[in-house]
């Protein structure tokens, strides 16, 4: 971290701006520390915020994220002297271009100048927990009469804070968040502007309009920056419910902006946790229980404490920690150390006894009723015929590409943590849990991170730096290894799901049942959305001892391959295409249609392929989005390969175009990397993979052509970083099975013999 | 005692020879650039030159690199400041997301590039399929090689 004196801090920030082609800064400047810009705010420089939700805690808030004569105009937005305006973004950025997207939500409606405008991650602190995230979640789709608003945002901000929401997950940001807090935050601070040039040039507001952080009265040709009336407009209460504009207004909105986080990201200069400097720090690695929920029997670690560079060796009970000067040699000690781990029953566990045991649980075990619709079972016992199938997906690793790791410092009964997480106020929650402090002390310096994916919405690894760092007393940059990373995940769970369908003569299904273990998150990733009248969808608890965690899309990942598997074989036997089909239970589903159809057409679905070539299609709705995948696979080598993907979109809007594109191609190849290889497996309890070996990946030689269209609507804005993932699995085994006649119910599909090549 | 030349300047480090360069690289000189992936030549995030030739660091001890010329991702600018056509081309095709493994990433496709200026799609699968680009990135990288090839 740098040590900059503010003096030079300002130099720095100044040189910064005065290069025009870097335009934007992107800034954690905040995180330096809260106290001495609060300092700051008490020596009586200008902090006259107005967080635009109640529960006036501007004078923290402003404390937090200003620097000397800067005006904070709403929580999420801030003016400095030299008009430049900086929007203070909740969410953290793992490549997803949300900092850019966020902010270009705020400058349209503020009317800000986006070349010259910088954006700051909000600091680890409660007030900046994205409420807006946490009101949704709550309250779903609801709409809040205005007269509550108020109250339920109050009341909400509260659920939110002592639910320590400020997670970036759940494809949320832009959904949630940016058309929940950024448009609003910007129209009201355009709003308290306009109002403040009114006072001060005496004229009518209704005569004032601003364009790139200039307010203009052309009647009299008066026109000056946003910074001349941002004390003034600090004092006025902004409306919480300011006019927004209509989608056919946005100047901003809807271009595909360059992201502000790319140029760092080319020459080296981006700083991920990995990468975080702290004076005297020393490194440290890690093994943990390789049966999770083990710990420590017995430690030698004489030989490797002789080993040069070594510093200690620690027993953390559930994990053995190696200090050392550097990376590598607390690796090459760890390697030396005798550990063996308390035994349990969960060391017979197996992959095999754990699909057996979801299997008892499905045919013995109480069910829950995730939704029901009609009668099942009076349409199965009248109907023409019965289909059944069942399918089973395996564990999965996150892989980031940066191995988890954290420094952290703890001194004085606080923590300073320099990491990359999805989740910054949990972080600061867990390490003031783990060292038994109080989370005022504890100072969380988020950076970028290389890949989060959902795993670093988990904070196990920060608290594991902080107990280092306070048993060494020193500061520790912890570095897992990617054995560690790879067998230490919180896992997408395996799931074993069973489906059936009640038929007409025809084929078409009156019934839908579906029974599954296991169930995490979104409740509605489980549903249909195609015309069925009878539904029964029940899921049954069989927890075991592996750690689970959100992976890209949650449970739309499993649920899109059987949903979109079942639909394609009830297809198949019913004799039709499964383009057609699906078709003809979509009409009354206009934008469901819409996007399928133009997936299909995209890819010229029903064109003659070459010998071994088949198209494969599926459909699904995940975070408000829409997405058909149309892929083609070519078996003529006797493995599936996939050459081309044609991807249509629904998601409302696309705030930044050619960023949610880029969304969807990576959804699509995470999607297809489990598809194909995706298998994280347990023997003895323990994980079986370890590298990029064992787990394989997509890489360049194997990767598909991708085509994506963007379909606009008039439905809300939708997510964009998970949609993309849950179609393409079913769509690479829907045209497999088109090409050889072999339907793949068990992911991944390498496990698949496909006999010789045909 | 290693002694190193790193982009161009002569370093002298006290350590083991058989440290990987990753290492030396990041702790020792601080050039943190270069990315730790899997340790094991798996993933490619550690790719740096030795003499202009695409290499792990994650596996090449230093003991290797001696007498040798490395470049990292901070040594590859123009002479001029400017950014190596490589790198204008990532940001006109907006290739990193996450970004981790675009060092790596770059760093093999300029060593491609000189060893084969006009790359066809099989050259770019052949040289690049060492890197993993966890975001998926692969349409990008290949467009952006391509542009690259262009004006090198």
């Amino acid at each position: 971290m740098s040590t900059l004196s503010k003096t030079e801090k300002k130099a720095a920030k100044k040189a910064k701006r005065a290069n025009e082609s870097r335009g934007r800064k992107w800034t954690r400047r905040s995180f330096m520390g809260a106290g001495a810009v609060a300092g700051l705010a008490a020596s009586g420089a200008l902090v006259l915020g107005i967080a635009i939700r109640p529960g006036d805690r501007t004078d923290a808030l402003a404390g937090m994220v200003t620097d000397g004569n800067e005006q904070l105009l709403t929580t999420w937005v801030k003016v400095a002297p030299d008009n430049t305006v900086t929007a203070i973004i909740p969410h953290s950025e793992m490549g997803q271009g949300v900092h850019t997207a966020l902010s270009a939500m705020l400058a349209e409606e503020m009317e800000a100048d986006w070349d010259k405008m910088e954006i700051m991650e909000a600091p680890a602190e409660k007030d900046f927990a994205n409420f807006e995230l946490g009101r949704e979640f709550m309250l779903g789709e609801a709409n809040i009469p205005n007269i509550l608003f108020d109250t339920v945002n109050g009341a909400m901000l509260a659920a939110a804070k002592s639910m320590n929401l400020q997670i970036t997950g759940g494809s949320t940001s832009v959904r949630f968040t940016g058309v929940g807090a950024m448009l609003t935050a910007g129209a009201a601070a355009k709003e308290i502007l306009l109002k403040a040039a009114a006072q001060q040039w005496d004229v009518p507001l209704s005569e004032l309009r601003a364009e790139k952080s200039y307010i203009y009265h052309d009647k009299s040709n008066q026109s000056a920056p946003f910074a001349e009336f941002a004390e003034t407009a600090a004092t006025i209460k902004p409306n919480l419910r300011p006019a927004l504009k209509n989608r056919n207004e946005y100047k901003l909105i809807g271009q595909s902006l360059p992201r502000v986080d790319i140029p760092a990201k080319v020459d080296g200069s981006a700083v991920f946790g990995i990468d975080a400097q702290v004076e005297g720090m020393k490194y440290a690695t890690v093994m943990a229980a390789p049966v999770h929920g083990q710990s420590v029997a017995t430690l030698d670690a004489a030989d490797a404490k002789t080993m040069p560079g070594v510093i200690d060796v620690y027993n953390m009970k559930d994990y053995v920690a190696v200090i050392a000067d550097g990376y590598w040699q607390a690796k090459q000690a760890l390697a030396m150390i005798d550990v063996m781990w308390t035994e349990a029953e969960t060391d017979k566990v197996d992959q095999a006894s754990i699909f057996a045991q979801y299997a008892k649980a499905l045919d013995t075990g109480k069910k829950k009723a995730m939704h029901k619709a009609g009668n099942v079972s009076k349409a199965e016992a009248s109907a023409a015929s019965v289909y059944e199938a069942e399918y089973q997906v395996p564990y999965l690793a996150h892989a980031c590409m940066e191995p988890i790791n954290a420094t952290a410092w703890v001194r004085d009964r606080k923590c300073d943590t320099w990491t990359g997480t999805q989740n910054p106020l949990g972080t600061k929650m867990t390490t003031a849990a783990a060292l038994g402090i109080d989370a005022d002390n504890v100072t969380v310096h988020n950076h970028f991170m290389g890949g989060g994916f959902g795993r670093r919405a988990t904070p196990d690894y920060t608290d594991q730096a902080a107990l280092i760092s306070a048993k060494a007393g020193m500061p520790i940059k912890l570095i897992w290894s990617r054995e560690e990373s790879m067998q230490q995940d919180h896992y997408r769970p395996s799931v074993l799901g069973r489906f059936k369908a009640a038929l007409d003569e025809e084929g078409m299904p009156l019934s839908w049942e579906s029974n599954f273990v296991h169930k995490m998150d979104p409740p509605e990733a489980s549903h249909i959305f195609y015309d069925i009248p009878n539904q029964s969808i029940q899921y049954a608890e069989s927890p075991t001892h592996v750690r689970l965690g959100p992976w890209r899309s949650v449970d739309h990942t499993q649920h899109g391959f059987f949903t979109e598997s079942f639909i394609d074989e009830l297809a198949v036997n019913a004799n039709m295409d499964g383009y057609q089909f699906r078709r003809k239970l979509l009409q009354n589903k206009p934008r469901h249609l819409k996007v399928l159809d133009t997936a299909a057409k995209m890819a010229g679905w029903g064109k003659e392929l070459p010998a071994g070539q088949a198209q494969g299609i599926s459909i699904t709705d995940s975070f408000m989005t829409i997405v058909a995948e149309v892929v083609t696979v070519d078996m003529s080598s006797g493995e599936p390969r996939v050459t081309h993907v044609a991807c249509a979109a629904d998601a409302g809007m696309a705030v930044n175009p050619d960023g949610f594109k880029a969304q969807m191609e990576s959804g699509i190849i995470y999607g297809l990397t489990a598809a194909l290889y995706g298998e994280i497996s347990i023997s003895d309890g323990a994980v079986e993979q370890s590298n990029f070996h064992d787990y394989e990946m997509v890489r360049m030689d194997n990767a598909p052509a991708i085509d994506i269209e963007i379909i606009t609507s008039d439905a809300r804005i939708g997510g964009a970083g998970e949609p993309g993932t849950p179609p393409i699995s079913p769509a690479v085994t829907n045209a497999i099975f088109k090409a050889t006649g072999k339907r793949i119910r068990n992911l991944p599909i390498k496990n698949m013999d496909f006999g010789a090549a045909s | 005692m290693v002694q190193l030349k790193v982009n161009g300047t002569s370093r002298n480090i006290d350590i083991d020879p058989e440290t990987p360069v990753l290492w030396a690289v990041r702790e020792q000189l601080g050039l943190v650039g270069t990315k730790f992936g899997c340790g094991a030549s798996l993933c490619g995030a550690c790719t740096v030159h030795l003499d202009g030739e695409a290499i792990r660091s994650c596996v090449t001890p230093l003991s290797e690199a001696e007498g040798k010329e490395i470049t990292t991702i901070e040594g590859i600018k123009n002479p001029d400041g400017t950014l190596h056509a490589v790198q204008q081309a990532w940001i006109k095709h907006q290739v990193p997301q996450c970004g981790y493994c675009q060092s790596g990433q770059i760093m093999s496709a300029v060593a491609l590039l000189k060893e084969t200026p006009n790359p066809t799609d099989a050259d770019i699968d052949t040289a690049m399929a060492g890197n993993v680009c966890r975001c998926g990135m692969y349409t990008r990288i290949k467009a952006a090689i391509k542009t690259a090839a262009k004006e090198v």
